[in-house]
């Protein structure tokens, strides 16, 4: 059962991906970017990773594809973008480097045996114990509260910037 | 005071000069907001003074640290190496700030948010030179490129600043997928972002994931290597420290130099010592186009502001070979080299903006002619500043050269010494081209406008400072190899020279006057 689900979302997270960077018209291919969320967010579940499975699907799939949509829009991009890559030399480069990467990533996957300890196991005894909010949280308050702390100067320093750029008045 | 980091509270006394220097951003910003509205009109000259106090209160804060605390391991360092470099990154920001003040009022960018924005970078590079886990690394990297970018691109009615933020931003970001990706390559093998136990996972390097970690440790070495500006990641710094407002490049020239640097040292001099057979290798050739590039690309250069920012690159290659070296006097010496570098690169910046006038229109060789003779102070302060970036004696410049290269024959690279040597004569090219037009070419026909107290008291550091390390280097090198040597973690500590402990009165204060 698990496995069928893994190839359903596996198989809708690199066809939308595909259609994805092959759209021509900007919107649709937003979209399909939300369809490859949702499927990595089903990803996510079969890991028992519940809780980024949510947070992917709030966050990305949500918040921030809105924002992509509503920028696109306001730009108002048409469907007339021409390709980035048209002579046929560079085409040949490009696709040649797709082809060794997906042939590297595929020997990589099959021949390492490291890869098992990120089987659904992994997790299973930790969120039984502690449940998938608590285990992500207790590191996050505890171990790491310092960076969490330096994370919201740092987003702090992010919107100063937005405002000192984009301000319509100069002072 | 012995802090254990067994409660997270420990953590507010080790972080306690950045704490308090982001307490004085966060008073400026709300200060301000208050006082000024929406209104466009210039923030109170206060806003500067109390970024200075700022400035002033975290170095005093810092000093403590030095002399009361001890800690144990933790996410954070508390060690000379940091503190030591914590005082060269306050001095620089409390010169950047006295050159500033003129400068944001002439160009009307006299906001309290670019003071804001000037101590949180500096919040930034501290909790860089201070991180002892690769997250944090990350995050206080962004926290200072996030700030400088802004304030690279803070003159926005002006195409070149705005294009030059924006170039900064988008090679900034590629470079730190580089270093977050060579961070999750590290995690995944490790399983941990603590730097000491990622090096025991590349030392006793088990057979699987092999691969991953150098990958790992490659990536990490180019993201900083985009970050200090090295041949071949350092296309975006011309551009960006010629576009920027010349307040600002001197700042981020010495700045992120510094932090990057300093945390780049930690990392690959310390940490990752006993791989060092891996890294070496790939240091080796960076410094030696670093050092070759730049100084033949500066030759050409008749905008003394560009010139200026492929000198700076060309000291990242002089840096680099400190890092080479990879020994306690190689970081002493690349301490001591980074102190003279921000005095003598911030003054020469300083004057520069001067001379350059409203909108930074003059700032061509020729604007220079005379100088010396019609403004005699300047012209003095300039010529320091440029005998000392060429590495003339009796200056810092020399002292600092001089340090890198008995490290790197210390170390037996007698290759790169020599390239250091053939690549500053290279330099005195176009470092005294700038001096004859100076001295021995008549009148340009702009007038330069009188500086204010604030820049002449900053001017006047930077000359003394950069005359003190040049005639008595010796009370600051010492506290440097106590620095140097003094780090959390490292294999290489051992290896330390007799040095005076943090009780005793040597002070490392680093930046000679500054602090």
């Amino acid at each position: 059962m698990t496995e069928f689900f893994f190839f359903l979302f596996a198989a809708m997270a690199i066809l939308s991906a595909i259609f994805m960077v092959t759209q021509a018209n900007p919107v649709a291919s937003v979209v399909y970017l939300v369809v490859t969320f949702f499927a990595l967010s089903g990803l996510f579940v079969i890991l028992d990773a519940h809780f980024i499975a949510a947070v992917q699907v709030i966050v990305y799939a949500g918040a921030i594809m809105v924002l992509f949509l509503f920028v696109i829009m306001l730009l108002n991009l048409g469907s007339g973008v021409p390709t980035d890559i048209r002579r046929g030399l560079a085409r040949m480069l490009a696709g040649s480097v797709a082809l060794a990467l997906i042939v590297v990533l595929t020997r990589l996957v099959l021949g390492d045996p490291g890869s098992e300890a990120l089987a659904p196991s992994a997790l299973a005894s930790v969120l039984e114990a502690k449940g998938a909010v608590r285990a992500l949280a207790e590191p996050l308050f505890n171990r790491y509260l310092v960076a969490f702390e330096v994370t919201s100067v740092l987003l702090l320093v992010a919107v100063i910037g937005a405002v000192v750029l984009a301000r319509r008045r100069a002072p | 005071m012995i802090l254990d980091f067994s409660s997270n509270t420990d953590y507010l006394v080790a972080l306690l000069p950045e704490g308090l220097l982001a307490l004085a951003a966060f008073g400026i910003l709300l200060a301000d907001v208050f006082q000024r509205g929406d209104r466009p009109e210039p923030s109170g000259a206060w806003t500067a003074y109390a970024a200075i106090a700022g400035t002033l209160i975290a170095a005093a804060a810092n000093l403590w640290l030095l002399l009361e605390v001890d800690a144990g391991p933790g996410l954070v360092a508390v060690d000379g190496f940091r503190l030591a470099a914590n005082f060269i990154l306050l001095s620089g920001t409390l010169l950047a700030l006295l050159f500033a003040i003129d400068y944001q009022r002439r160009e009307s960018m006299h906001v309290g948010e670019f003071y804001a924005l000037l101590l949180l970078a500096t919040v930034g590079m501290m909790v860089l030179v201070a991180a002892q886990d690769l997250l944090l690394i990350f995050l206080g990297l962004e926290l200072m490129s996030i700030a400088v970018y802004i304030l690279t691109g803070f003159n926005r009615t002006d195409p070149r600043s705005a294009e030059a933020g924006l170039k900064y931003f988008l090679v900034g970001a590629f470079a730190s997928a580089f270093l977050l990706y060579g961070i999750a390559l590290l995690y995944g093998v490790t399983g941990n972002t603590n730097i000491a136990d990622v090096v025991d996972r590349v030392v006793t390097g088990s057979a699987e994931g092999e691969v991953m970690l150098l990958a790992g440790v490659l990536l990490l070495l180019i993201g900083f290597a985009y970050k200090v500006a090295a041949v071949p990641f350092h296309m975006w710094a011309p551009d960006a420290y010629e576009g920027a407002p010349t307040s600002v490049t001197g700042y981020m020239a010495v700045g992120v130099k510094t932090a990057a640097f300093v945390a780049l040292l930690r990392v690959f001099s310390v940490q990752l010592a006993p791989a060092a057979d891996f890294w070496t290798g790939i240091v080796w050739w960076l410094a030696m186009l670093t050092m070759i590039v730049p100084n033949l690309v500066a030759l050409v250069q008749n905008n003394v502001k560009r010139m200026l920012a492929y000198s700076s690159v060309a000291h990242a290659g002089y840096l680099l070979v400190g890092v080479a070296a990879g020994t306690a006097f190689g970081r002493a010496a690349a301490l001591f080299y980074l102190a003279v570098y921000t005095l003598m690169t911030l003054g020469a910046f300083a004057i520069l903006s001067l001379v350059a006038g409203k909108g930074d229109r003059h700032m061509n060789l020729a604007d220079f002619r005379g100088l010396g003779w019609r403004r005699p102070a300047l012209g003095f302060g300039l010529l320091i500043f440029l005998l000392s970036l060429a590495g003339f004696p009796p200056t810092g410049g020399f002292v600092a050269k001089l340090y890198i290269l008995r490290a790197a024959i210390d170390a037996g690279e007698v290759t790169l010494a020599v390239t250091l040597v053939l690549a500053s004569l290279l330099s005195y090219y176009y470092y005294l081209r700038v001096v004859w037009k100076m001295y021995f070419e008549e009148g340009a026909d702009h007038d330069v406008a009188s500086s204010n107290g604030s820049f002449r008291l900053g001017a006047a550091l930077c000359a003394a400072g950069v005359l003190l390390l040049g005639l008595l280097p010796g009370p600051v090198l010492r506290g440097f190899e106590w620095a140097g040597s003094d780090i959390v973690g490292g294999a290489a500590a051992t290896t330390a020279i007799e040095a005076p402990r943090p009780d005793a009165p040597a002070n490392p204060s680093a930046g000679g006057p500054a602090p």
